[in-house]
């Protein structure tokens, strides 16, 4: 017995996340009086892990995993569990997590709770928080079934470094070429740029930018950040900007650690899906738009003088404290 | 093409969400029930795919007799026939197992579902559904087109897109991007008086897997006054020193 977490990595190296998930593996582990063993695919870092508390990495190695593959990937850990016996899986809330668990839970015959953001309050039953109606509650959930995954939110539960080094085994699983049925013709990324998932800060823009042309001073705000871009759904359904950068209850949620919304009213479907962040700044012209309840910063002003001082003021910011 | 969209009854974006029977209970006092927005985008590429390519749609909700005016709705908006399993779904597990139990009679290429309901977040039961069935899975489709017994599709994944093509039968996890926006149908009077005249079948479940319960829920805790200010100095300072998040 022992509990497995789904470590991810991005051409080798470990994401931000799979610290996360290492370190909400280890409390539980430490719960349940077992230990941690991770697995992930291609990783060439596995020993790190062991700062988080994982004692063992099973790292799969092949070029036929270098693209994700939800099936493959999804039976690869079903027989990874296993091996290890293991009770109870850990993934983060990645796009690829998300799609993989459900997968799983249906090979696992286990009950899956996703959007969780705190350790389980209780081992029998399993219990957990999570995060449910578009951030406007939460649910308790027990999983009742005999294996159980659980899906922890980005950035709810935070990475705990305790010191040490995980062994690292080379796993293989029995694949098959109908397990890749889903074929991957072509990925497009923006290379170099911090997608919204795996941002600490995301700058958000809203039509009170009055149109695209507008956005530079948002992508150079982002920029001295480190940031994430997104934008309201007004702004993606006129074109401004991609629909990929759209955020809220219908688009892509965030959770990261700051959250400026620019020019954004603060419509009831744009926080459901923003309000995990922890920090809040708002910048708007209209004191009384809805946002400010919602903030926990904010500057009442127009964007378009407000944030070219922003940006230089972080830019002295950041030339000091560099 | 014969085509199966899986319907979840939400509440509206715009409700307050309350708790009642001691926090056990979602309250759906003066709560509106909608199409989740998700499925909606599913149908409306649907209804493209029988206006273009003659494909039969038809759609299924896990609910009690209280989901049937969002059925109604998806009928008019141009579904052929509906599917009502007769249970009140709790959990994704069980809902898939339903879902799969009509699916193995009814002989469907394509099955849309949304990416994620926006009433419990579970976004399980696509993924679980064409585990159980033995269907291939394409999650967070933006983009949807079926030649012969092909798909293929465009994923939004974290920082980009991904093009993937799976031969059918396939399950589908649908989102914006489906449709655009602009190609959403309010249903006229024609398609809700047609919509009356539609076969809604009902079907009693079968013995299913309940996987979880959620045994209480909560609400979050009230948000603290937002500081304000005028200076972009005091900002870059209260978010460096006081949220530590610079
Ligand atoms: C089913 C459904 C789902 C939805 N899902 C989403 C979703 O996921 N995400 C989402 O964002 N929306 C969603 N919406 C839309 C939502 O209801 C709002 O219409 C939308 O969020 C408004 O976008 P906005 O804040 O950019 O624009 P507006 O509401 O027009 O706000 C613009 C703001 O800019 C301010 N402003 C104007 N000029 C300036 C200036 N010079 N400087 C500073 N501020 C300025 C204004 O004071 C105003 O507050 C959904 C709606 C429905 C019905
Ligand atoms: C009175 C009542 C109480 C409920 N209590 C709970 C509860 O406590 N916990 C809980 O998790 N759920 C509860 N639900 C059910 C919930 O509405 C969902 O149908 C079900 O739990 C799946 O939710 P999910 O978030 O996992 O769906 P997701 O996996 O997020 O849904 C993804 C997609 O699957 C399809 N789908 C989902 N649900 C259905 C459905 N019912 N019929 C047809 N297609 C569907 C849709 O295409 C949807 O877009 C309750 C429903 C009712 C009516």
């Amino acid at each position: 017995m022992s509990i497995l977490v789904y470590t991810e990595s991005e051409n080798g190296k470990y994401k931000k996340s799979a610290f996360e998930v290492a370190s909400y593996a280890k409390t539980v582990a430490d719960q349940m009086g077992t230990t941690a063993t991770a697995i992930s695919f291609n990783a060439s870092e596995g020993e790190s892990l062991g700062n988080y508390g994982v004692s063992k990495v099973l790292n799969i190695a092949g070029d036929q995993f270098n693209t994700f593959n939800a099936e493959a990937y999804a039976k690869t850990i079903a027989q990874a569990v296993e091996k290890e016996g293991a009770t109870t899986v850990i993934v983060s809330s990645s796009a690829n997590a998300k799609y993989l668990a459900p997968l799983l839970a249906a090979k696992l015959k286990a009950g899956y709770a996703p959007n969780v953001v705190e350790a389980p309050s209780c081992t029998a039953p399993l219990t957990v928080k999570r995060t449910a109606f578009s951030n406007k509650g939460f649910a308790h959930t027990e999983i009742t079934t005999d294996k159980k995954i659980i899906g922890v939110s980005n950035n709810a539960y935070g990475i705990n470094e305790i010191g040490g080094s995980a062994s690292v085994e080379e796993f293989s699983a029995q694949i098959e070429d109908g397990d890749f049925a889903v074929k991957s013709l072509e990925v497009d990324k923006v290379a170099g740029k911090v997608s919204i998932a795996d941002a600490d800060i995301v700058v958000s823009g809203g039509r009170g930018l009055k149109g695209p042309e507008n956005w530079g001073m948002i992508e150079e705000l982002a920029e001295v950040l480190g940031a994430a871009t997104a934008c309201s759904k007004p702004v993606s359904d006129m074109g401004w900007r991609p629909h990929g950068e759209h955020v809220g209850q219908t688009g892509k949620p965030v959770a990261s650690n700051l959250y400026i919304a620019i020019g954004i009213s603060g419509a009831i479907q744009h926080l459901a899906g923003v309000s995990a962040s922890k920090t809040k700044v708002v910048i708007n012209n209209d004191a009384e738009a809805p946002f400010f309840k919602a903030a926990d910063y904010g500057i009442v002003g127009d964007a378009f003088e407000v944030v070219p001082q922003l940006v230089e003021k972080l830019k002295e910011f950041k030339a000091q404290n560099a | 093409m014969k085509i199966l969209v899986c319907i979840s009854n939400v509440p509206d974006t715009t409700s307050k969400i309350n708790f009642t029977d001691g926090d056990t209970k979602f309250d759906t006092n003066g709560v509106q029930f909608v199409i989740n927005p998700n499925d909606e985008f599913g149908l409306t590429r649907a209804m493209w795919f029988k206006e273009k390519q003659g494909a039969t749609v038809h759609i299924a909700t896990v609910g009690d007799a209280s989901v049937e005016p969002t059925m109604r709705k998806a009928l008019a908006i141009g579904a052929d026939e509906g599917i009502r399993i007769n249970a009140v779904p709790t959990d994704g597990f069980f809902v898939a197992e339903q879902l799969a139990n009509v699916i193995n009679d009814g002989g469907y290429d394509l099955v849309i579902a949304g990416r994620e309901s926006i009433d419990y977040n579970g976004g399980m039961v696509p993924g679980i559904l064409a585990s159980l069935l033995g269907y291939n899975f394409i999650n967070t489709c933006i983009g949807l087109e079926v030649e012969g017994d092909t798909a293929t599709a465009t994923r939004e994944i974290d920082g980009g897109k991904e093009k993937v093509e799976a031969a059918l039968p396939a399950v589908i996890g649908g989102q914006k991007g489906l449709v655009e926006e602009s190609d959403l149908k309010i249903p006229n009077m024609r398609g809700i008086m047609m919509a009356r005249k539609k076969a809604l079948n009902v079907v009693e479940p079968v013995d299913a897997t309940k996987a979880t319960v959620d045994s209480k829920f909560e609400k979050p805790a009230p948000k603290g006054a937002v500081k304000l200010t005028d200076s972009v100095d005091e900002l870059v300072s209260l978010l460096h020193n006081e949220a530590k998040v610079i």
